[in-house]
């Protein structure tokens, strides 16, 4: 059944990916300038030389044919802005980079915010919980580039400790990763805050409580398997957010990751840049999104997974 | 996967319960102070970054009267590039931070030296024939980084590679001063007829279309690098990577981590490697300027700012109090062009009341803060034609008399909508809100402000679809039919303003045809005498660089059109 049920998920994941496609492009190509729109407009015939090479005197269908080919064959073209690379290439350098970055942001995000949220739900109302959620709120409302340059000023520059900028060896990962990790962290803190304190309340924990069980016992095998459900479907969205890597914190502690092509590929109009860093990050979105469905059951065996609900 | 181990740990914590609890508290109190230390910050930061220590200018004044030799430093300098530069094949450079790689590894048949002049370089000596039309290059005894002779053929495949269209090289137009250069490249002419030719091994023979009295400084411009023709037929993405990259210049390419590091290191085979004192450059990647500085501030960098960079604008006045920022102008120009077919811009008058009525000292006094210069001219100072300028800054009577009759000619009683548009950016912001201000006060005229993003913004000013709009120039070589060819042609690519003057491009085409310097200067001066007194365009200033470095750098080339040589360099 699982078969049947994860081969309908991925058909249905490969014609969201076709939708996702077909719209980037046409979108794309529908704004205003291209990546021959320059400050120093080039004569006439040497944008058309141009045009000819990277194939954009086609009639715009043919170039949505040519571009679909790409992608099955994943052959996302050479780049437009930089002439020494081609966007396979680019992710490939890119990716592993924002995905080392991001996954321990991630493993900081979860692992705090659990932690966080547990403490304040179990501390409901005192010192701990208010601690906890100014944490929070300050975590979720004190914007990346701020919380980066704080850590570059002291932890760098005041102290010493860590390396400024940069990406050559762990203690560069560092403070990144703390940056990064700070809005998840305080999301994920705030989610399961609430549900714990829902599901603390219920009349299963009570039985619980009168069966005489520990409450550690109570919290840890009858609470937090219920209150992580929505952090579980918040961590799809967020696991393909955060490995495809984020513009501000790569951009200010010079971490070499894909994070920039999202955001400068567009001011550049460099379409096939575009074009494959949305049909990398759809992938990887879409793919989070199957685990997290599979994830479900294994914390929650009510939760089927829709084929085997029918039986 | 991460539940499970967020449960191991809790389970764990139980075994220890004790010691667990105690553990948790520590936890929330360190959180506790981690969040004071964050108020703190909050409250601190505002007068922090001035009073930040700078321990990196340690001007080392320890001379024990040793010769220099004595105390050698290593020659090494840390910079920033602040971006992976887009290619390092000379053929296909249109940008400042490939140009700087490329000039750092290449050589081409002349070099800008410290003075600002073309020197021999790759070239030993050149010969310019009496009509000023031909040029033999004797090319040097040289190598390349891989060993291989540096011949005149080099340089002939080079320019026809540049020049065939299937390249797609954008900066192919610089080559059209090459006789049949501009009809090869649009497909009317033959490479072959292409005025460029090696006689032998030694000889490059060169035909012009027009006698060319700036070539030698075109020459020392990427797109007039040779290429190892060798090393290109191998492997198309030779100026990809380190590895494969080959140059002739003073410095060679050991490692390039793409965004992230490169690492140019001395070129032995290099033919004036003696004047070469460097060793190493390493360059980061960084993009943020405030980091960059923070991390010239630390000591970690020798060289913030321009030209590969900018300062941040928040930090240059606290620069600048404390003396540490170099200012240099380059050939730019920043202007506001009009666009004379919209009213009320197609009255001269008008124009040139708006031109006239804003005070580009105080702007740049007041917004700019880099000692930039006023333009009352639109050719910068390092080409300059006419050094008086062509009008008065902040004349206001003269623009006030001109706006009335303006309008009089044009039977106006009161001036249409006006919109001056802009590209997103911060800095243009402000200089658009100074200037509406300044003709709100002085001439008692409104003006909408429009901002657009870059592409959208270039396209709607290449399309005339604006009244003013804001851009720049750079000049591309030190000549002033850099700045007075755009607006030749009232549909050419960069005029915009689609004004055309028929003697301007009488004057214009009189001056690619004469051959004396001293006439050319003053045909070309005529020429700008026009384009100011019919002012489609209202320069506003010329621009400057700014930079922050180590103290013990020196022989740093920064040319006037803002660009950058590194192999003069050494450490003090």
């Amino acid at each position: 059944m699982l078969i049947r049920y994860l081969g309908k998920r991925i058909f249905f994941m490969l014609i969201s990916l076709f939708l996702i496609v077909t719209a980037t492009f046409f979108i794309m190509k529908a704004v205003p300038g291209g990546p021959f729109t320059s400050e120093k407009n080039v004569p006439e015939e040497i944008k058309a030389a141009l045009e000819a090479k990277y194939k954009l005197d086609l009639p715009l269908h043919e170039q949505y044919f040519e571009y679909l080919k790409g992608v099955i064959t994943w052959d996302l073209g050479p780049s437009f802005t930089e002439k020494s690379s081609t966007v396979n290439e680019m992710i490939s350098r890119g990716f592993p980079v924002s995905a080392h970055l991001g996954a321990q942001a991630l493993l900081l995000a979860i692992f705090g915010g659990i932690i966080l949220g547990v403490i304040a739900a179990l501390k409901h109302n005192k010192w701990q919980d208010y601690s906890a959620m100014v944490i929070a709120v300050l975590g979720l409302s004190v914007p990346g580039f701020i919380l980066a340059s704080f850590y570059q000023y002291f932890f760098a520059i005041q102290w010493g400790l860590l390396p400024i900028a940069k990406w050559e060896g762990f203690e560069y990962t560092i403070l990144p990763s703390l940056a990064l990790s700070a809005s998840p962290m305080a999301f994920i803190a705030r989610l399961t805050r609430s549900n714990m304190i829902e599901v603390l309340g219920q009349d299963y924990i009570k039985t619980a409580k009168a069966k005489g069980l520990h409450t550690f016992t109570i919290t840890v095998k009858h609470a937090i398997r219920n209150a992580l459900l929505p952090v579980i479907t918040y961590l799809g969205p967020l696991i393909a957010n955060i490995l495809t890597g984020a513009f501000v914190i790569e951009r200010i502690f010079g971490v070499p990751g894909l994070g920039r092509e999202f955001v400068l590929s567009i001011t550049n109009r460099d379409y096939t840049v575009i074009m494959g860093t949305t049909v990398f990050y759809s992938i990887i979105l879409v793919v989070m999104i199957l685990i997290v469905d599979i994830a479900y059951t294994l914390i929650d065996p009510r939760i089927k997974l829709a084929d085997a609900g029918r039986e | 996967m991460f539940v499970f181990i967020v449960f191991y740990f809790l389970k764990k914590d139980k075994k220890e319960k004790v010691r667990g609890v105690i553990a948790l508290k520590k936890n929330v109190f360190a959180l506790v102070s981690s969040i004071a230390v964050l108020g703190t910050a909050l409250a601190g930061c505002g007068g922090g970054q001035q009073a930040a220590p700078a321990p990196a200018n340690n001007t080392s004044s320890e001379q024990p009267a040793a010769t220099p030799e004595a105390e050698k430093k290593p020659q090494v300098l840390k910079l920033n590039l602040h971006s992976e530069p887009p290619t390092a094949d000379p053929g296909l450079s249109e940008d400042t931070t490939s140009a700087a790689i490329i000039r750092a590894t290449f050589d081409g048949l002349t070099r800008i030296g410290a003075d600002g002049k073309p020197h021999e370089a790759a070239a030993e000596k050149v010969e310019v024939s009496e009509d000023m039309l031909t040029y033999k290059f004797t090319i040097r005894d040289a190598k390349w980084s891989n060993g291989d002779p540096v011949t005149a053929h080099d340089f002939e495949f080079a320019w026809k590679r540049a020049l065939d269209p299937k390249t797609g090289a954008n900066y192919a137009y610089q080559l059209y001063y090459i006789k049949n250069g501009e009809k090869a490249n649009k497909n009317e002419a033959k490479l072959d007829d292409v005025g460029v030719k090696a006689l032998d091994d030694k000889t490059l023979e060169v035909k012009l279309e027009n006698p060319t009295p700036f070539f030698l400084e075109l020459t020392a411009f990427p797109t007039y690098f040779p290429v190892n023709k060798k090393v290109l037929e191998s492997n198309e993405k030779w100026a990809g990577e380190a590895k494969t990259h080959v140059g002739n210049g003073p410095f060679k390419m050991e490692s390039w981590e793409h965004k992230s590091k490169l690492v140019l290191v001395k070129n032995e085979n290099y033919w004036d490697k003696d004047a070469v004192k460097l060793d190493r450059i390493e360059f980061s990647m960084v993009e943020d300027e405030n980091t960059e500085l923070s991390m010239f501030e630390n000591g970690e960098l020798d060289w913030a700012g321009a030209p590969m960079s900018a300062l941040p604008t928040d930090a240059i006045p606290a620069l600048k109090d404390q003396g540490k920022i170099t200012t240099q102008p380059i050939a730019g120009t920043y202007w506001y062009k009009f666009n004379v077919e919209k009213p009320p811009f197609d009255n001269v008058k008008i124009r040139k009341a708006f031109a006239y009525s804003i005070n580009r000292q105080a702007l740049i006094d007041n917004i700019l803060q880099t000692g930039q210069l006023p333009a009352t001219g639109a050719v910068p100072p390092s080409m300059v034609l006419n050094a008086n300028g062509y009008f008065k800054d902040n004349d206001l009577e003269t623009a006030k008399k001109l706006l009335e009759e303006g309008m009089k000619e044009k039977g106006l009683t009161k001036l249409p909508p006006i919109t001056l548009s802009y590209n997103t950016s911060e800095a243009h912001k402000k200089i658009a809100e100074a200037i509406q201000d300044q003709w709100k006060k002085n001439l008692g005229v409104e003006v909408k402000l429009e901002n657009k993003e870059w592409k959208v913004y270039l396209e709607d000013m290449h399309e005339g679809n604006f009244q003013i709009g804001r851009m720049g120039w750079l000049g591309d070589f030190n000549d002033p039919i850099n700045f007075l060819e755009l607006y030749k042609d009232k549909y050419g690519g960069n005029n915009d303003t689609r004004w055309e003057n028929p003697k301007f491009k009488e004057l214009l085409n009189q001056s690619a045809l004469e051959a004396d310097p001293e006439k050319r200067k003053k045909i070309l001066a005529d020429a700008e005498q026009i384009l100011m007194d019919e002012m489609p365009i209202m320069p506003i200033y010329f621009y400057t660089n700014s930079w922050v470095q180590k103290e013990n750098v020196k022989g740093v080339v920064i040319g006037g059109l803002g660009d950058v040589d590194w192999k003069w360099a050494y450490v003090e």
